[in-house]
């Protein structure tokens, strides 16, 4: 151990230490109007110095710890063998992708309603991470706002069932163009700005969103938000235990069986369901559309793209659109299934977890999105515990991510032709 | 005479946040000029500046310390200690594995990291806000005109003086200190000066402690100016700064300063005339049409596209 990395080490646990004592170490607490400062747990200081010794540890010993981690045997079982063909590994995705549609179909009819319940998020959420990634992983926008259009759409539905009564399938559509609108006239001026400036003007814009549904009280109804969104209707015949609307049917006197609170659950299930594989296919289509294609060209050599003739306008505004139609899909059937929106629903924060799961799916692949929305969404639902750590985990692992795996966990591949090497 | 009286209370106040606002905006300028990359992550630096050294004045008043410029000058130091390293392990852990890579990445590291921190102080000091003591009461009232009064308050002075001092400590230090040379050096062509033998990695975690340092100062003066903390606190007072940033053109320290300062008072004539609530989206909307009209800001460099 050379001095040099000795110092070194002794300088990262120490600022270990001075990082973690002050903000972990030490709780400011409110007593009456005066503040308190009270110490934390032993095991929190415990846990402090454990840190900071095993930073120490890795530090000093870093290069003989990485040559040992190079040497270690690879644990991927499918590291020796040969990439998989690819005409068989597009077919085993959509295999993977039909299964898990089927085993969705099933799902409502074995589980509880809570269950189900969950799983209507879960499909807003892949709704929304296809639609993102669109933008973020085909077209290589970062688009900050995102969640801006997801509002627009819940907004829309919203309002619109309030001073018209209009129907949820009406709105479906409404919703979504309006959001597409909304996407064509904010990226219109903005996406010629490169990219992470990009970024930065598209966040600006959802918090400029966010900000105008909190203070137009007279329309929005401000923080307080909009209630008494009506739920979808199958044909004209109503969920509920009464019908609320003259002229519909209720679905459990239609079929004459027992009312049960449970029908409406399923049916919101099932409708997300069938719009989030309309979405996954329509996406599917138009990535192997020429404008699918040229989203990625434009992605991975703007210069290039342009000079083969895109339109770089043209495509980003496409993409940038398309991202912004199915996120106010998404928003409808949000603000449908809680029956009451507020802003504080479309937070940035909500922009950064779908972020998250296009990442961490690997920018591009639809497969990957779809399964890393499921975990995202599931994963903090099963250990509550766990919950509270949820945004914190999702930061490092977008860090880790980004450093170790930048492509995602299940990286989209183009079908591509290599060549053969010549002796 | 009553509006002018007013016009110019809102002018103060707006100088005042601006005034900090520029010191948080230094820190994105210098790193955007260095390495072009936007630190996301700089707001939540701020934001634990301002813990700490609300952590520190409690503890220290605890301990019985009555002597206030002693307390306040013992907890700027305390939160510039915690924000430079917690600054330069950001940049060790997050952004150096990634720097060189497209573009996009370092950005979604910076937000995670930015995730990661917000939730860390959140998770260890809660997430209700804290009460910020007001240490520095008082003030100059002068200019009475019927019912409203203009006023000074030492607070306020306090900020423009603390400012003042921070900007010329940090002219002074690139103008003419030995680092401070090879910072201009490495923003000016970072392969070159590494090929003249500035350790470059060193320089870039210089850049990250400094804007750190000069964030914990803008966290401890606006932590006082506004009487509450939270952990939420630093993102959008991030944004703000990095508006600030673009607005005087990103990577021109000037820049920073002369934006910082048009951006607070921007946002206090918004607040005094038209209403509070909006005073986010008049800042949002300017970072909007500056980046779209004039994206190199007021006294940016124009950036040439090599191919």
């Amino acid at each position: 151990m050379a001095a040099n990395n000795f110092r070194h080490a002794l300088f990262c646990a120490v600022v270990t230490l001075i990082i973690s004592i002050p903000i972990l170490g030490l709780n400011l607490e409110a007593k009456g109007i005066n503040i308190i400062l009270t110490g934390a747990k032993t095991s929190t200081y415990v846990a402090i110095v454990l840190a900071a010794v095993a930073v120490f540890v890795f530090q000093a010993y870093r290069d003989s710890i990485m040559g040992l981690l190079g040497k270690l045997p690879n644990f991927n079982p499918l590291a020796d063998k040969e990439p998989m063909e690819q005409s068989k590994r597009v077919k085993l995705e959509s295999w993977i992708l039909t299964g898990i549609v089927v085993l969705a179909l099933f799902w409502p009819f074995v589980v509880s309603r809570g269950s189900v319940d969950l799983a209507t998020l879960v499909l807003i959420y892949v709704m929304l991470a296809l639609g993102l990634n669109v933008v973020v992983g085909l077209a290589g926008l970062l688009d900050l706002g995102y969640v801006a259009f997801y509002a627009v759409g819940a907004y829309t539905f919203a309002l619109l069932s309030q001073y018209t009564g209009i129907s949820f399938w009406m709105a479906l559509p409404i919703g979504a163009l309006l959001a597409g609108l909304t996407g064509m006239i904010l990226g219109f001026p903005v996406l010629r700005l490169r990219g992470d400036y990009l970024a930065i003007v598209t966040l600006g814009f959802g918090e400029i969103i966010r900000i105008l549904l909190n203070n137009w009280t007279t329309l929005t109804g401000g923080p307080n938000g909009i209630g008494g969104i009506p739920e979808p209707t199958l044909f004209g015949m109503e969920f509920g235990r009464r019908v609320k609307e003259e002229g519909n049917t209720s679905f459990h006197e239609t079929f004459g069986i027992a009312y049960s609170g449970e029908h409406k659950v399923i049916f919101l299930y099932l409708i997300a369901l069938v719009l989030a594989v309309i979405t996954a296919l329509i996406i599917r289509r138009f990535m192997r559309m020429p404008v699918g294609r040229a989203w990625e060209a434009l992605r991975e050599d703007e210069i290039a793209a342009r000079s083969l003739g895109l339109s770089r306008t043209a495509v980003k505004l496409s993409a940038f659109t398309i991202g912004a139609f199915f996120a106010g899909f998404a928003g409808t059937v949000f603000a449908s299934k809680q029956g009451f929106i507020s802003p504080e629903s479309f937070v940035f924060l909500e922009s950064a977890i779908i972020l998250a799961i296009v990442v961490l799916g690997g920018m591009g692949s639809q497969l990957g999105v779809i399964l890393a929305a499921i975990a995202v969404t599931i994963l903090p639902e099963l250990a509550r515990e766990f919950s509270e750590y949820r945004m914190l985990i999702f930061g490092a692992a977008m860090v880790l991510m980004m450093v170790w795996r930048p492509q995602g966990l299940l990286p989209m591949r183009r079908i591509h032709i290599t060549l053969n090497k010549q002796e | 005479m009553q509006d002018l009286l007013y016009f110019s209370q809102q002018l103060i106040n707006g100088l005042t946040i601006g005034s900090a606002y520029a010191l948080i905006a230094i820190g994105y300028t210098m790193v955007y000029g260095i390495i072009g990359m936007i630190n996301f992550a700089h707001g939540e630096i701020y934001m634990i500046g301002a813990y700490t050294a609300l952590i520190a004045i409690t503890g220290l008043t605890a301990l019985g310390l009555a002597w206030l410029p002693l307390i306040l000058v013992v907890a700027l130091l305390c939160a510039m200690l915690v924000s430079s390293s917690m600054g330069w392990a950001v940049e060790r852990v997050a952004y150096r594995p990634v720097r060189g890579r497209h573009r996009l990445i370092p950005l979604i590291s910076a937000i995670g990291m930015s995730i990661f921190l917000q939730n860390y102080v959140h998770l260890a000091q809660g997430s209700r806000n804290v009460g910020f003591p007001a240490l520095i009461e008082g003030g100059f009232n002068f200019g009475s005109d019927g019912n409203f009064q203009m006023s000074l308050s030492y607070m306020q002075i306090t900020i423009f003086v603390t400012t003042l001092i921070c900007m010329t400590a940090l002219s002074l230090f690139i103008s003419r200190s030995r680092t401070g040379r090879a910072c201009r050096a490495v923003s000016q062509d970072l392969g070159m000066a590494s090929l003249l033998g500035i350790d470059t990695n060193r320089i870039i975690s210089a850049t990250f402690i400094i804007g750190a340092a000069l964030a914990a100062v803008a966290g401890l003066l606006l932590g006082m100016y506004y009487g509450s903390i939270d952990p939420l606190f630093g993102f959008i007072a991030g944004l703000k700064a990095f508006t600030a940033a673009v607005l005087g053109g990103i990577g021109s320290i000037p820049g920073a300063m002369l934006g910082g300062l048009i951006l607070g008072v921007a946002e206090s004539m918004t607040s005094g005339y038209l209403s509070g609530e909006y005073k986010d989206v008049v800042s949002f909307g300017l970072l909007i049409l500056i980046l779209l009209f004039k994206p190199t800001g007021l006294l940016g460099k124009p950036e040439v596209e090599k191919i």
